[in-house]
Parts: structure tokens; C-alpha cells; sequence
């Protein structure tokens, strides 16, 4: 006769759970601070229903006669967006090339570039908006100059990290030929990071098809300008109107994107 | 007409690639370098050419010292020899005729190579090429739509259309099939030959580099332990490269190819 073992499994041993309590817990206290430290004034809170209905009511139905004014500013918005894709584009190139730590000349040219990497994506586009609009006054220029500083840090990381991730193998290869350096970069290494460049372009323009949008509120040109006119006037029909339109041109945007970034990968 | 003196590669963790390996190629015969993983025998090829930097020790191609040159001089040597992967090494998203041509690139300038400018001369050069390697009709095929065998064979006439007075071929055959790998060995040999330039082979089945070498060098632990012609390979001289082990039925049997 022998005795049933039983085989005992437990998911956390007794330090580990006791690990994962302390965590909920910790989190729970920072919620409670939080919520404690900001100020709340609850009868707004309690009133924001009330006010979201009477909202919507003003704002029905839209200005469609409207139309005529969001039409060119549609368009401004999509060609600020289109431009500054490509300056970034054109700009976060040779950064992708000084960032990666396989094609970089140097490691401090390396951490030249990682410092606009980082500068361009920390700061936020309404920022970036804001400091141009100074530069250039208000306008689309200002614009087109936010966000293709903020698309290039985005677009030379993405990049950079593809030129990391290559096969060596193709780079020995074109070495081997007897091939110098340049022409080791066009062979070797440019054909290897196509696809990323071109799907982070496309994605950057889909993006910057939104941003575009809103930039206009600190006075960058595009539908925002129309958009903070509107809101400052109480036209909320002529805002409904363009908030309809946004949201048509940021879905063709998404549409245009994906077909395109479907054919070229 | 190809000599290597006294080579030597440490590589910075340490690792004793080669212990001072020397090799005299004094005509055009087919070179196969035996040895296990990890003796040395694809830092010795690349050593040739300089992918890989020497320790110490000279090389010699056509009377020019290669380990001491640099910049434009080394590019220009590399022009001279033609070298053949493990793993093809291809540009994959590039087509065929662009791989092939892209053994021309250390004769051509940056802006012909970006636009695809290459002189009519190289075009013609690389049709013939790939008409004799059996790829006629392939020139605009991406290279990523080849199969094994077909890519070494662009491979082969990437190095060819060098013009190159040597061949360096590392492990052309260890990812295809025994009858594919017959035939790029075979290719191999008969355009080493048709050039009248030697070729170094990295390889590691054994039957198929005794076949088609006019030479074996064993290379163990970066020191050549052997070297001589595939008829005095016996099972002695495999356990000195590899170690013990039953050989008999690796062996190749010299009186078959007489019969």
C-alpha cells in the first residue's frame, strides 16, 4: 500500500505574492493621493452631463453651408502635413545614419544625434507650434516647421534602428567587391531599411494628418485656426461641422495609408 | 602567384583564431581547407581579404602585400579577388542582375551605382555569366525569389565578373541539398578552372571537397596539420584535423575514380 502523494503547485510562492500585494497596495494609496490632490470641484462634475446635452443641442444640426470656408483650410491642413513629412523625411535621414551604432562615424557624432533624436520627441507639437508661431508668425510656415521637428526625431529612430538591425552578411558581401564606403551604404545597407523608411514615412504622414488638424489652436495654420475661431464666437454649428470634416479627412488619411503602405511591403 | 605567411588572428576576447598559418598557391588548382567548427578556417579566408583584420603575418597576391594596405589600396586589392558565402550573402531585395553587377561597384562611382549606370560592357559580361551558371532569363527575378541553389549560383558570378585572380569560398554548399551541392561545387571548380585562377574552399563534407579539390590543407585549433593532395587523405589524417573517429566509410575511395 502506498500513500497518495499529492503533487502541490502553487502559481507565487509566499514571497512573491506577498511582492505582488504591496504593489496593489501601493497603487491603491497613489490613487487615493492623486484623486485627494487634485482639485476636484464635484458640482461641475455632477453638471457635466447637463451641460455635454445642452452642448450637443447647440451645436445641431451642422453648418453645412459651411463647407465653403473648411474646404480650403482642409486643404492647407493636408499640405502642411504632406510637407512636413517629407522635410522630415529628408532631414532624419543622415540623423538615422549618424544614430545607429553600426554606421555612425563616431561615438560622439552617435550622441550628437541622439540628442535631436530625444529633443524632437520630447517636445510636443502644440510646443513646437507655439515656438514657431514666435519664429515665423502665425500661419502654415509655422506649422510645416512644428511638425517636421517633431516628426524627424520619430522618423531618424525608427530608421536608426532598422540600420541596427540589418544583415550583416549583405554589408561583408558589397564589401568584399572591393566597394568603398558610400557605395557599401547604397548596396549593402539602403536596400535592407527600404521598407522601414517607407512605412514610417507613410505612417508619419497619417499621423501628421492629425496633428495638422490641431496645431491650427496655437495659431500654426490648417483647420485649427477655423476650429478656435469658431469655439471663440460660439459658432458651435460651424464647429460641429468641422469636427465631421476632421474626422472624414483623419479616416481617408488612415485609409490612403494603409492601402499604400499594403502595396509597398 | 597567392601566398600567405605566418598568419595570425587574435581576436580581442582573446580567442586564438590562427597560430601562424602559411599556405603557398603557386597555380590555379581548387583548394579544399578541412578542419571542425571553430579551427579558424573562415577567419583564414577573410582574413585574405580583409573582412576580418589580421593579427600579424603578410599576404601575398600576385607579388602585392595585402595586410598593410589601406583605404583606396585595400579596395583595390579586394577588387582582385571574388568571394563566395555560406549563406549566399545576397542583397535580398535587389534583383538578380543588380547582385551581379554589384561585383563591379569598386569600378564604377557612387552616383553611376546609385542610378544603375553600369557600362554596357559589365551588362553584357553578366548576361553571358549568368547564361553559363544556367540563370538565363533570371536578370530581373528579385534575389529573395531564388531558391538555394540558384542564389549561390548568382553568387558565384557576383565574384566572377570581378575578374578576380583568386576565389574565396566559404562553406559554399552547407545549406543545400547533396545534389545542388554537387553541382555549385562543381560549377565552382569548372569556372576556377575556365579562369585558370585557384580557389580557396572552406568545406565541411568531407567526400564532396576531396572530390573536387586538387589539394586539401587541414586546419585545426588555427594551425594547418595537413597539407597535400585528396589521395593521401586517410582516416589518420581526418582524425589529426577532426579526432577520433570511425573514418572508414567517409573515405573516398581513390580506385573508384580510376576504374
Amino acid at each position: 500500500m502506498t500513500a497518495v502523494q499529492e503533487n502541490i503547485w502553487k502559481r507565487f510562492s509566499r514571497k512573491e505574492s506577498l511582492e505582488r500585494y504591496s504593489i496593489e497596495f501601493i497603487v491603491l494609496l497613489l490613487f487615493i493621493w492623486a484623486t485627494r490632490s487634485v482639485d476636484i470641484y464635484w458640482p461641475f462634475v455632477a453638471d457635466a452631463p447637463h451641460q455635454a446635452v445642452d452642448l450637443v443641442k447647440r451645436m445641431l444640426p451642422p453648418n453645412v453651408s459651411f463647407i465653403k470656408d473648411i474646404v480650403p483650410a482642409m486643404i492647407e491642413t493636408i499640405n502642411i502635413a504632406t510637407l512636413s513629412t517629407i522635410f522630415a523625411l529628408i532631414l532624419s535621414f543622415p540623423i538615422a545614419v549618424l544614430n545607429a551604432r553600426n554606421t555612425t562615424p563616431h561615438p560622439v557624432v552617435q550622441a550628437i544625434a541622439r540628442v535631436i533624436v530625444v529633443t524632437s520627441r520630447s517636445v510636443n507639437e502644440l510646443v513646437w507650434g507655439l515656438i514657431f508661431v514666435v519664429f515665423f508668425g502665425p500661419g502654415a510656415v509655422a506649422g510645416i516647421a512644428a511638425l517636421t521637428m517633431r516628426s524627424l526625431g520619430f522618423m531618424a529612430k525608427l530608421v536608426s534602428e532598422s540600420i541596427e538591425e540589418i544583415d550583416h552578411g549583405q554589408v561583408e558581401a558589397i564589401r568584399a567587391t572591393g566597394a568603398n564606403g558610400g557605395k557599401v551604404f547604397l548596396f549593402g545597407v539602403l536596400p535592407q531599411i527600404m521598407p522601414t523608411i517607407m512605412g514610417t514615412t507613410i505612417f508619419r504622414w497619417d499621423i501628421n494628418i492629425r496633428q495638422s488638424s490641431v496645431i491650427g489652436l496655437v495659431g500654426a495654420g490648417g483647420i485649427g485656426i477655423l476650429l478656435t475661431s469658431s469655439m471663440n464666437l460660439f459658432k458651435w454649428q460651424n464647429v460641429s461641422m468641422i469636427l465631421i470634416s476632421i474626422f472624414v479627412v483623419v479616416l481617408a488619411g488612415e485609409y490612403v495609408s494603409a492601402t499604400v503602405r499594403k502595396k509597398l511591403i | 602567384m597567392f601566398s600567405v605567411k605566418n598568419l595570425v588572428k587574435t581576436y580581442p576576447t582573446g580567442q586564438h583564431a590562427l597560430k601562424g598559418c602559411s599556405v603557398d598557391i603557386d597555380k590555379a588548382q581548387i583548394v579544399s581547407i578541412f578542419g571542425p567548427s571553430g579551427a579558424g578556417k573562415s577567419t583564414f579566408i577573410r582574413c585574405i581579404n580583409r573582412l576580418v583584420e589580421p593579427t600579424s603575418g603578410e599576404v601575398y597576391l600576385d607579388g602585392m602585400e595585402i595586410t598593410g594596405l589601406k583605404g583606396r589600396e585595400l579596395h583595390k586589392a579586394r577588387r582582385q579577388m571574388g568571394m563566395i558565402f555560406q549563406e549566399y550573402n545576397l542583397i535580398e531585395r535587389l534583383t538578380v542582375m543588380e547582385n551581379v553587377l554589384s561585383g563591379r561597384l569598386g569600378y564604377v562611382g557612387f552616383l553611376q551605382a546609385m542610378f544603375r549606370r553600369f557600362p554596357q560592357e559589365y551588362v553584357n559580361e553578366a548576361f553571358d555569366l549568368l547564361e553559363r551558371v544556367g540563370l538565363k532569363g533570371y536578370h530581373n527575378q528579385r534575389a529573395d525569389a531564388l531558391s538555394g541553389g540558384q542564389r549561390q549560383r548568382v553568387g558565384i558570378v557576383r565574384a566572377l565578373i570581378q575578374h578576380p585572380k583568386i576565389l574565396l569560398v566559404d562553406e559554399p554548399t552547407s545549406g543545400l541539398d547533396p545534389k545542388t551541392a554537387m553541382i555549385i561545387m562543381q560549377l565552382i571548380a569548372d569556372l576556377a578552372k575556365e579562369k585558370g585562377i585557384p580557389a580557396i574552399v572552406n568545406i565541411h563534407d568531407v567526400a564532396l571537397g576531396q572530390q573536387y579539390a586538387d589539394r586539401i590543407i587541414g586546419l585545426t585549433e588555427g594551425e594547418v596539420v595537413f597539407d597535400g593532395p585528396p589521395s593521401k587523405v586517410t582516416a589518420e589524417t581526418l582524425t589529426q584535423i577532426y579526432g577520433e573517429e570511425d573514418w572508414s566509410k567517409t573515405i573516398r575511395k581513390v580506385e573508384d575514380e580510376e576504374d
